[in-house]
């Protein structure tokens, strides 16, 4: 491993600290001024979002590796410190969160309660994730990965709605003690779930810190290291449940639909956009890139769990009549396309599933953009009472169907590269029959996603709404630019593979040959 | 950069500019007729282009990386220029042409910003043709084939508020996407097995025996398979009748030269790959001809005058494709540019009727001969023309392809294809003498439609005339080989239909509820599509959807039920073990003294 070179302008610590910075200005300054508060919000993402695209394209794709690298000692006895750097996997993923949050800022342009604690909270979250993205030193990653995690439990608590759950079946008294469907419900279980989850990461990482030597946490460091195979074995497995939930693996996915569907749309869209990332990127770099032998000996599990995931994800969708909650499933499915592109262990499948990972993080802000604003004109979530909305939101009508046509993987859209890269992948892996499900999940998404869009937005006009408008003003940003990336990449699809096949080579050579 | 490149580029580049255009300039889009004539002018230039690089005869073949990897592009776009492309060219440019001038003036009463949506779609049909008929590659194919899917999915949707035009639309992206999980799966087999997409270093192999990979006539069959849906093949046809929803000029082109041509043309352009599996080019030519009879039994008893086109041209695929299976692709490919040209012709003139008379009820029609003798002589011109009688376009090159299924020695596809050379003379003559003879209704009123309407069908009649002399003059390639006697049996079996249509619906001479009572069965099945809609609506309610709820019923109550019932117990047992907390001195006394005697008799007995 080359010797990293120290950037002379800390651009991943402003990109990364910028949002939070904003977060303290919103609290200490901005009380009670919802403008200012939302330009604070605007400016201190755009500075971030402005610096992702810079250092996006001036990444070294000849060198590769980490660049941008910072370092900085924090509690030296114990080997942690201050380390920072991306690689093309990292690049992609910043660039993905920067997108998302400035659409998320301009998304919530209308909320009106609490406004500034919202933002405040909103913005903190996202430091917590860029942190993840960029930092290479594991303990720093778990800080951040909290950071991430926990303000969530507030921002669905607080400014989330409830939806409607009738207990039922064998386990219909669990059902009623535990309040299901409430937003504080879907608040805890959320938050109780990742930290759940959060508890095999850090004995992950602890496990990998004794036994490299109890000297450092950097990634580059442990990277280094050639752990023993049975170490490996169970602490990849950690890193998998761990990581896997946030990624909504079966059977351990149930806190991401309730969630997703409580959360007020900001926090969807970063939620399921950006956060289920986190989780995939966590098993892709720390647990593939640490454990190179774990992760050869565990693929069957990760890439059977991963067809459940497609398949499952896609008839569970299919069968809601919370458009939320449609959504909110698709994000499952979707995300076994990610999980099912890494375990192939190929060139093709591993850059599919981080180029899903993108793809999927753009469409699915979209849709849950869309689902917002479907939601504050219509004060409705039932699909069954929607209809006939084209003729008055046709741009939403619009925006939604180009979603739709990403998450069923049409070509000229982000998503059919990703999931052709990863069908490529499936068939060149060691377990061949993994690329029925996948495919066939591609059809079950184009039946639950084009009989949705029917439903809300062909056909007669509903009675049961009145004066239904189309998006104005703020509202039109998140929707032009999601859309707009969603087309680009899935058009020019280098501008993403590229970069990230300077990361996924070295990757792989370490598990292929170790 | 070569003219044989730039030129074929511009085709591809003019309906993809005015497509950007109207999709991202609303003002101009709102606009509904100024946004018809951006994508007109771009067609008619596009065309232009096409015709000279047909005349030209170019041939070139040009590739770019489009994803990128270590040691070279795993997938490339660019354009293979050939014979066969550039013929599809000027048929496809040709085509959309003439069907967005015809729009002009059908679709005139519509909201000017649904118009401008209309042309918006259309360029990108057109665009995407063109892109699928240019492909070098599976890949590139398969990118163009899915969106000229979504194009059809939005076209036959164009009037989305009726709900029949909305579950058309959908069901159509449905079934066509169903063929499509064979044919993406096919490419991955195809592509794992040669590392290749590109068509030329697939031939290439080909040619040297380097194919001899195992599995072949799967992954050929699961190619195939995108071609069943997309040119409704049986039993994936059902959706082309539904798709009459749309406008009918939309029609017009989804049947003549795009979409459902698709299908024939890929598997025209990958011939030398199907071409070492013998035993899957039977079963195409067995399938194909099975088609061909098959929907033309249910154009018979049809009476909505689209449906009857439609049935007319799911036969009429059927044709290619038994010509493809038999191993004359060359035969099936020409029927389908002259298909291309009197189905157009056909749909456009029954567009005309439609406007006029306001239904699509031939019953509901009669005398229109009269009173629209124009429209009439270009749908009898198209009518001759399907039929197969010499000298139009459509005599020789169905005489190709049934000279081609002939020479194959495939004799029960031969049979059924003739049979349906009867039937198909009779489907369009019972259309032409009830709507165009027989009595007038008294309360229509129908007259010709304006020459904006007009103009593109005589067009596209005069070519089907001209192609067809053409022909005869020259003697189309292919033809030579046919036995003797195959011209006088078409020509004469067509003579028995038309002389039976004649009979039972303009002499009376025969009472066709007689024949329907002697053919009962066929009657009955043919009237209810076969039941294969029936079935896939069950398959559809009950398998899906009823999976679906199980699976949602699933997720919910069992296993997030057994995440919520380890919820409840900690909860139980929190607010159990809370009720110890008791406040009461003495019960921490207890607790303490009882837990003190546990551990000395623990202690005791662990010794």
């Amino acid at each position: 491993m080359t010797r990293q070179v120290l950037s002379l302008v800390p651009e991943l610590s402003i990109i990364t600290w910028s949002p939070f910075v904003g977060a303290l200005l919103i609290m200490f300054t901005a009380r009670h001024r919802p403008r200012a508060v939302r330009w604070i919000a605007a400016v201190t993402t755009g500075i971030s979002a402005a610096l992702s695209v810079w250092i996006y394209a001036a990444y070294d794709q000849d060198t590769a590796g980490f660049q941008f690298y910072e370092k900085v000692p924090l509690v030296p006895p114990l080997g942690i410190s201050y380390e920072l750097g991306a690689d093309g996997i990292s690049l992609l993923m910043v660039l993905l969160t920067s997108i998302i949050i400035v659409a998320g800022v301009f998304a919530s342009w209308t909320v009106t309660v609490r406004s500034q604690e919202f933002y405040a909270l909103l913005l903190a979250l996202v430091t917590g994730v860029y942190g993840v993205f960029v930092s290479l030193d594991l303990f720093v990653l778990f800080l951040f990965y909290e950071l991430a995690v926990l303000p969530m439990y507030l921002l669905i608590g607080i400014w989330g709605s409830t939806g409607e759950v009738r207990p039922r079946g064998i386990f219909a008294w669990a059902f009623r003690e535990t309040g299901v469907g409430t937003k504080e419900y879907a608040a805890m279980k959320l938050t109780l779930y990742l930290l759940f989850g959060s508890a095999f990461i850090l004995v992950g990482i602890l496990s990998l810190y004794v036994n490299a030597g109890a000297a450092s946490f950097s990634f580059l460091d442990f990277e280094a290291t050639a752990f023993p195979r049975t170490l490996q074995r169970w602490v990849f497995f950690a890193f998998y449940v761990g990581f896997g939930i946030l990624a909504g693996i079966w059977p351990l996915h149930t806190w991401s639909p309730d969630g997703h569907a409580s959360a007020p749309t900001a926090v969807s869209m970063l939620h399921a956009g950006v956060l289920m990332k986190l989780g995939a990127y966590g098993v892709v770099r720390v647990g593939m890139g640490l454990l190179p032998e774990g992760a050869a000996d565990l693929a069957w599990l990760v890439g059977t769990v991963a067809c459940i995931n497609i398949v499952y994800g896609a008839l569970s969708s299919m069968a809601q009549t919370d458009l939320k909650y449609v959504i909110a499933y698709s994000s499952v499915s979707h995300m076994g396309i990610v999980m099912l592109g890494a375990a192939t262990l190929t060139g093709a499948g591993l850059n599919g599933s981080v180029f899903q990972m993108f793809a999927h993080g753009v469409m699915t802000g979209l849709f849950f953009a869309l689902v917002g604003l479907v939601y504050e004109k219509t004060h409705s979530r039932e699909i069954g009472k929607m209809g006939g909305f084209g003729r008055t939101m046709p741009g939403i009508a619009t925006a939604f169907t180009i979603g739709g046509l990403s998450s069923l993987g049409l070509p000229a859209t982000a998503g059919f590269v990703a999931e052709l890269l990863t069908f490529l992948g499936a068939w060149r892996s060691a377990h061949r029959w993994w690329l029925f499900p996948a495919v066939a999940g591609t059809f079950l998404t184009a039946v639950y996603v084009l009989r949705v869009a029917k439903q809300i937005f062909w056909g007669p006009p509903s009675s049961h709404f009145h004066d239904l408008q189309d998006a104005r003003g703020p509202e039109w940003v998140a929707l032009v630019v999601l859309v707009f990336v969603l087309v680009l990449f899935g058009m020019v699809p280098g501008l993403a593979i590229a970069p990230v096949d300077t990361a996924t080579i070295p990757l792989l050579a370490r598990i292929v040959s170790p | 950069m070569a003219p044989s490149v730039w030129l074929p580029l511009l085709v591809l580049g003019l309906p993809f500019v005015a497509f950007v255009l109207l999709a991202v300039v609303a003002p101009l889009r709102r606009v509904g007729p100024r946004a018809g004539l951006v994508s007109i002018g771009a067609i008619a230039l596009a065309f232009g282009a096409a015709v000279t690089v047909w005349t030209e005869g170019f041939v070139s073949e040009t590739t770019w990386a489009w994803i990128p990897a270590d040691g070279g592009p795993i997938a490339t776009v660019g354009l293979l220029v050939d014979p066969l492309s550039n013929a599809m060219l000027v048929l496809v440019t040709l085509v959309s042409l003439l069907v967005q001038i015809y729009s002009l003036a059908y679709l005139g009463d519509e909201r000017p910003a649904s118009l401008g949506r209309y042309y918006t779609y259309q360029s990108l049909f057109a665009f995407s043709m063109l892109g699928l008929v240019l492909a070098p590659g599976f890949l590139q194919m398969f990118v163009f084939w899915e969106l000229v899917g979504l194009c059809s999915y939005l076209l036959i949707g164009y009037w989305y508020e009726r709900p029949a035009a909305a579950r058309a639309a959908v069901k159509a992206f449905w079934i066509t996407k169903l063929g499509d999980v064979g044919f993406i799966i096919g490419i991955v087999l195809l592509w794992s097995a040669t590392g290749t997409f590109e068509f030329t270093d697939l031939f290439e192999k080909a040619q040297e025996h380097a194919l001899a990979i195992p599995g072949l006539p799967t992954i050929m069959f699961l190619i195939y398979l995108g071609a069943v849906g997309k040119s409704a093949q049986f039993p994936l046809h059902v959706w082309l009748p539904d798709a009459m929803e749309g406008p009918t000029p939309v029609s017009a082109l989804i049947h003549a030269a795009t979409m459902v041509t698709a299908g024939v043309f890929m598997v025209t352009r990958t011939e030398p790959l199907f071409a070492l599996v013998p035993e899957v080019l039977t079963l195409i030519a067995w399938v194909g001809a099975f088609t061909a009879l098959l929907a033309a039994t249910m154009a018979c008893v049809e009476t909505d005058i689209k449906r009857v086109l439609a049935y007319s041209t799911i036969s009429q695929l059927g044709y290619m494709m038994a010509a493809a299976g038999a191993g004359a692709a060359f035969a099936g490919f020409l029927h389908l540019l002259t298909h291309g040209l009197f189905k157009a012709l056909l749909f456009l003139a029954a567009g005309a009727v439609i406007h006029a008379v306001g239904t699509n009820d031939i019953f509901r029609m009669g005398g229109l001969f009269r009173a629209m003798p124009q429209t009439g002589i270009v749908f009898v011109v198209g009518t001759l023309a399907l039929a197969g009688v010499p000298p139009l376009a459509g005599f020789y090159s169905k005489e190709a392809v049934l000279g081609g299924v002939w020479e194959a020695h495939l004799t029960g596809p031969f049979l059924m294809l003739a049979l349906t050379v009867l039937l198909t003379a009779f489907y369009m003559f019972r259309v032409v003498f009830i709507a165009f003879f027989g009595r007038a209704h008294a309360a229509a009123d129908p007259h010709e439609a304006p020459w904006l309407m007009r103009g593109p069908l005589w067009v596209l009649a005069a070519l089907t005339v001209l192609v067809g002399v053409r022909m005869a003059l020259g003697g189309a390639e292919g033809h030579e080989e046919t036995p003797a006697w195959l011209a006088p049996l078409s020509v004469g079996l067509a003579l028995v239909g038309f002389a039976l249509a004649w009979a039972m619906y303009q002499r009376r001479a025969i009472d066709p509820a007689r024949i329907a009572a002697a053919l009962a069965p066929i009657d009955y099945l043919a009237r209810r599509r076969y039941g294969l809609d029936a079935l896939y609506a069950g398959l559809y309610r009950g398998f899906i959807l009823g999976f679906s709820r199980l699976v949602g019923w699933i997720d919910r109550y069992l296993v997030d039920g057994v995440l919520n019932v380890l919820t409840a117990l900690t909860l139980r047992g929190g607010d159990a073990l809370r009720r110890i907390q008791s406040g009461r001195a003495q019960d921490y006394v207890y607790g303490v003294a009882f837990g003190l005697l546990l551990l000395i008799v623990g202690a005791q007995l662990w010794r």
